[in-house]
């Protein structure tokens, strides 16, 4: 297939970037995204360009590396899956794609489609963390009995791969989605609940503090979530700061 | 340790719009079932309307806290839409909103300002006669000027029997209320943490009932005030 591509070129974080055309011939529909990508690099290569910079890593859909906004969806038009996962089959013959970086003032544009995610480790840094000691001393985990559908809900909350594009896809470019997954995964289970009235707290003044927006609960960001990560957890977050708040 | 809370949070913030859009709502079931009186009995309606204009719990602890309620929800509104949006300087050339979101959630602001500017009429009607009458002139009786009747009813009559234009006006308004409701009743909730397998889908449903149930009502009564009575 033949493809129009407008695709995002920003050189480095402090010059101006600006949606450049290129047209790509022969593309297999069994291609996946990034090797679209990849073809559209070797192309610019041949002819003396700089290829077009962007995220990718396992290239199986669980790193959370690869981002890229896709005709106007995080990860493009596939729901549940990264851009890895998403295939050219999903576009028809002389398709126009848009190609842009996940966009938020907190996710600052590295180079071309590359951004820096870095708010996300400031705030698991900030309390998305249990203390254990692990001296040898460890007990077996399977000696803390946790209720199965809790023990679930964690698991689910814990399949979050931060790739942010609930941040990108959000109209406020809130990280709560990410955050509140972060806290519910520790705020379900027994281990969790030591540093539970702190954690909330410390996180989302950290989530605040790195600028993303306010949550306006349209559930954008649980839709377009590669992992599927429910808006619950949103609620779950509220719940466990407000606890924090009242009662600390 | 919770050393870096120092202004309000994000989450903070969001609670404060679902509690005073939790106590609009409240006020806007009272509304309705007394508005309802008019439709069904004239009398009913002057008694309850004087109760609640001359009421001291309902004027001077009631009305400050509406008034402060409606002022600050719609401000902080504002004021969120503006960070909210500070949040991206460098817009998507493609953004495929509807893909993920409702229109009404995604539009709270723009409904939220035609809610706005139809106060600015609702309250040219009515609110501000009544507190011209009540408390600039000082008449308390709730009289019709120079008769032994309550005045409410036919000032609510007047206003709309026979006025097209206030009608369709109204009819826009609550259209955009109604549209407001459809995301803010249930946004409300799970903003206070109430999410739950049983009863979110219920408090959906019973979002949706609110959302139409109320600014139907309010039209069918402009639209009957519009038509049943001869001038």
């Amino acid at each position: 297939m033949n493809l129009n591509l407008k695709v995002w070129r920003q050189n480095s974080p402090d010059e101006k970037g600006q949606m450049v055309d290129y047209q790509l011939e022969g593309i297999s529909e069994h291609m996946s995204f990034l090797e679209m990508m990849d073809v559209l690099n070797q192309k610019l290569i041949n002819s003396g360009e700089r290829p077009v910079a962007f995220d990718h890593d396992c290239r199986e859909g669980i790193c959370g590396s690869c981002s890229m906004f896709i005709n106007g969806e995080a990860h493009g038009p596939v729901k549940g899956t990264t851009t890895c996962q998403l295939h050219m089959r999903s576009f028809k013959d002389g398709d126009t794609i848009f190609i842009e970086p996940f966009r938020a003032n907190a996710f600052p544009v590295i180079k071309d489609l590359v951004i820096d995610r870095s708010a996300f480790d400031r705030i698991q840094h900030s309390g998305g963390y249990i203390s254990v000691n692990t001296s040898g001393n460890t007990q077996d985990a399977n000696a803390t009995p946790i209720p199965k559908e809790n023990a679930d809900l964690a698991m689910d909350a814990a399949t979050c791969i931060g790739c942010g594009a609930c941040v990108a896809t959000c109209k406020n470019s809130s990280a709560m989605l990410f955050v509140g997954a972060k806290i519910s995964q520790y705020a379900l289970l027994p281990q969790g609940q030591v540093e539970a009235k702190d954690r909330a707290q410390n996180m989302v003044a950290q989530m605040d503090a790195e600028g993303f927006g306010n949550c306006t609960n349209t559930g954008a960001c649980e839709v377009e979530c590669p992992k599927g990560i429910s808006l619950s957890n949103i609620a779950r977050m509220n719940r466990e700061f407000l606890d924090g708040s009242i009662t600390k | 340790m919770s050393t870096k809370k120092q202004k309000l949070s994000s989450i903070g913030r969001k609670v404060l719009m679902a509690l005073t859009g939790f106590f609009l709502m409240l006020f806007l079931l009272q509304h309705l079932s007394i508005n309802l009186l008019s439709v069904v009995n004239a009398d009913m309606f002057n008694e309850v309307s004087h109760f609640m204009g001359t009421n001291p719990i309902v004027q001077y602890i009631l009305q400050p806290i509406l008034i402060f309620s409606v002022v600050f929800h719609f401000a902080w509104g504002m004021v969120l839409e503006y960070q909210n949006n500070q949040a991206r300087d460098v817009k998507y050339a493609k953004y495929k909103g509807s893909a993920n979101a409702t229109w009404m959630s995604r539009n709270m602001i723009i409904s939220g300002l035609a809610v706005l500017a139809f106060l600015a009429i609702h309250f040219y009607d009515f609110w501000l006669p009544e507190i011209n009458t009540k408390y600039i002139q000082g008449d308390m009786s709730g009289m019709s000027h120079g008769s032994d009747h309550f005045r409410y009813h036919e000032e609510l009559v007047s206003k709309f029997a026979h006025q097209p234009i206030r009608v369709v006006l109204y009819f826009v308004a609550f259209v955009m209320l109604s549209l407001h409701l459809l995301h803010g009743f249930q946004s409300s909730f799970q903003t206070v943490g109430f999410n739950h397998s049983k009863y979110t889908p219920i408090i959906k449903k019973l979002g949706n009932l609110f959302a139409i149930a109320i600014p139907l009502g309010f039209v069918i009564i402009a639209i009957y005030h519009y038509n049943i009575h001869p001038h």
